[in-house]
């Protein structure tokens, strides 16, 4: 019967609504990464009882997933952006992947950090909880992001938002303390409300424009109505910016983020806001930039809050992660910035900035991760001699700590610098205020904590001149194991500190991508070509 | 809820069930039907089958780990798009093939495989939660 159906179909003239150009190898590298990461989860769920190969299996997927992201961003550096609509339908109606230089970008980023958090875990979970799955949840969690990252189709994006939710709901409470349990009811609230905005907004969009393609949605956007497609714009700015925690939707992140394993930590850290940030340029600049310049003043406003009470939160913070959390908080608002000046220049240094700060505050959860180890607590009131117990540890904390400020040589400054320039030049005087605030007042938070955790002897009160004798110095595995990742994650921020050339012209074509939709219109295969005519 | 009649009946209804749920999935490409509702019902004949004769005999009989059931589904759909890929087209693009067996015509398709694929996913999945449910119950 169905043999019948393909000849009908075949045999009458209906227009054409499949692809009929042969798909290469190039071509399947848009998804592979996404697809290995999913079906690797499915593997090792399946394998759960299987312990000992379980993190063998999951290191060699990542890595393979690796391999094939270097790449396809070589790939995309070289030829372009690179599309792929799913089951040969012609898009919009097939699911389209579109992958820039952003994409690949951030989930290479990614997946780099993924790995780093892999070998960190060995010393760090129990094997009850390798038995629960934890690295097949790490591995969906990477599908999702990484699925998040090259989606070409609104919808499709709002799947792997779920997916995400799946894997983090799941880790977050691995280990089942009271704590967590609290962290992941105050996650799991605030986040379920994010999709559902952005699942309400996505029911508008498709009511406006019949159509969930991004690009196709970027080609017709700017003929829309402005009040719908403002309201459309502040809907996804809510639901991105909750994901994102930007002030003022940023209080579940201090109070959630802090409770999982400390690798767990890293990992949310390192990708789950980023993909609100990411989703919030994609969104405002690509897709809809009319909406973007409708909610200018909302963004500016938004971006120089977030930047000033975020390390004001970690000024105040005497429990490590959370503080941590804040200066990650901070990060979002510089994001923020380059949305509120859409420059080349501006949306560069946003791109760049996920990209530092996805490294950095892995790393900076890694090392708090080792540090708690070292005091056994959480509270920097009670900790203190760490500088005498391990120099290298202290040297690492500090080069993340002004990483994460912004201070030279490292990563953290040439983002921060290519967002003041940008604000400059587009006369948002506010906001470099803020952007210099931001740095001031995060290097103070973090070499508080420096100075609280390394140089101070001992914990606050009468021994805080003596030696700290309750330190548990890191045996050998832990050694190995947890503070080789750190230092790898830490070194690769010095590398593209002091060579940055690579990184800006990465930036500089991630916000030409961003910026001008043309490309990324035609490689989906929606170029209009009777438009092309009236111009 | 645990009588004599339905422990009697349970094992009849959830092999009739279980039949049902593999023919719906099968009808599922052209009629009313296919891999995610075939699911549910499978699921609900273990659910009937753990009320009726207890989480421990259900978890013998499945041989394998409900939760492993649904990544082996998972797995497989992926697999189904995969397959797309020595034919060079996009993933995902439904391959068929015709089989003649005496005078009928069996068509096989990769969508038939990603169908069996979410069968797996969503019986496993709904298997292990109310497999956990009614531990939790027994447990009482």
């Amino acid at each position: 019967m169905a043999a019948d159906k393909t000849n009908i179909v075949e045999s009458s003239e209906l227009p054409v609504a499949m692809i009929d150009v042969a798909t290469s190898f190039a071509d399947w590298l848009i998804i592979l990464p996404t697809v290995i990461a999913l079906m690797g989860a499915a593997l090792l769920i399946m394998l759960r009882f299987n312990k000992a190969i379980q993190a063998g299996l999951a290191i060699l997927i990542v890595v393979g997933i690796i391999i094939l992201e270097v790449r396809l961003f070589l790939n995309v550096m070289e030829f372009g952006t690179q599309s792929m609509t799913m089951g040969k339908w012609l898009p919009p109606f097939g699911i389209s992947f579109t992958v820039d230089v952003i994409s690949i970008g951030f989930a290479l980023a990614g997946a780099i950090v993924t790995l780093a958090v892999l070998i960190y875990a060995q010393a760090d979970i129990s094997s009850r909880e390798v038995k629960y799955g934890f690295h097949s949840l790490v591995l969906l969690l990477l599908a999702g992001v990484t699925g998040a990252f090259m989606t070409g189709d609104l919808f499709n994006l709002y799947v792997w938002f779920e997916v995400m939710l799946i894997a983090s709901f799941g880790l977050i409470i691995m280990g089942g303390r009271k704590i967590q349990l609290d962290g992941a009811i105050k996650y799991g609230f605030l986040n379920f409300l994010a999709t559902t905005f952005f699942l309400i907004s996505l029911g508008l969009i498709y009511g406006l424009f019949g159509t969930l393609n991004m690009a196709d949605i970027s080609q017709v956007s700017a003929q829309a109505p402005i009040g719908p497609l403002t309201a459309i714009g502040a809907l996804l700015l809510l639901a991105f910016g909750m994901k994102g925690a930007a002030f003022p939707v940023n209080a579940w992140l201090p109070a959630s983020y802090h409770t999982p394993h400390p690798a767990v930590s890293a990992l949310f850290g390192g990708l789950l806001t980023k993909v609100g940030a990411y989703a919030l340029l994609r969104s405002l600049l690509l897709i809809m930039p009319s909406a973007r310049d409708f909610l200018d003043p909302v963004i500016t406003f938004l971006a120089i809050a977030t930047l000033i009470l975020a390390p004001l939160g970690a000024l105040a913070q005497t429990n490590l992660r959370r503080a941590i959390g804040f200066l990650l908080i901070g990060g979002v608002g510089s994001v923020l910035v380059g949305l509120g000046v859409p420059t080349i220049r501006g949306v560069a240094g946003a791109s760049i900035y996920i990209f530092h700060s996805m490294l950095t505050i892995s790393a900076l959860y890694l090392m708090a991760g080792l540090i708690e180890r070292i005091m056994g607590t959480q509270d920097t009131r009670k900790m203190g001699g760490l500088y005498s117990a391990s120099s290298w540890l202290s040297i690492l904390f500090l080069v993340l700590v002004f990483a994460v400020a912004g201070l030279p040589p490292f990563l953290g400054f040439w983002p921060k610098l290519l967002l003041i320039e940008a604000s400059l030049s587009q006369g948002d005087v506010w906001l470099v205020v803020a952007l210099v605030l931001n740095s001031l007042l995060t290097t103070i938070a973090g070499t508080r904590l420096w100075a609280h955790i390394f140089w101070r002897s001992g914990p606050v009160g009468e021994n805080s001149e003596q030696e700290n004798k309750k330190l548990k110095p890191l045996t050998l595995r832990e050694k190995y194991l947890c503070v080789t990742p750190t230092t790898i994650l830490v070194l690769f921020i010095v590398f593209f500190g002091l060579k940055p050339a690579m990184i800006f012209d990465a930036g500089r074509m991630a916000a030409y991508g961003l910026l001008d939709n043309s490309e990324y219109i035609e490689v989906t295969g929606l170029a209009d070509p009777t438009k092309e005519k009236v111009e | 809820m645990n009588t004599v009649i339905f422990r009697t009946i349970a094992p009849i209804l959830v092999a009739i069930m279980v039949v049902f749920s593999v023919f719906i999935l099968l009808r599922g490409h052209n009629e009313p039907g296919g891999g995610f509702i075939g699911g549910l019902i499978a699921a609900s004949a273990i659910a009937i089958y753990g009320i009726a004769a207890g989480v421990e005999e259900v978890r013998k009989a499945l041989k394998f780990d409900p939760i492993a059931i649904a990544g082996f589904g998972v797995f497989i759909a992926g697999l189904a798009g995969l397959l797309s890929y020595f034919y060079q087209v996009p993933f995902l693009t439904g391959l068929w093939a015709y089989l003649d067996i005496g005078p009928s015509k069996v068509a096989l398709s990769t969508p038939l495989l990603f169908d069996i694929g979410v069968y797996f996913a969503v019986l496993g999945t709904i298997a292990a939660i109310a497999l956990a449910l009614e531990e939790d119950e027994e447990g009482k």
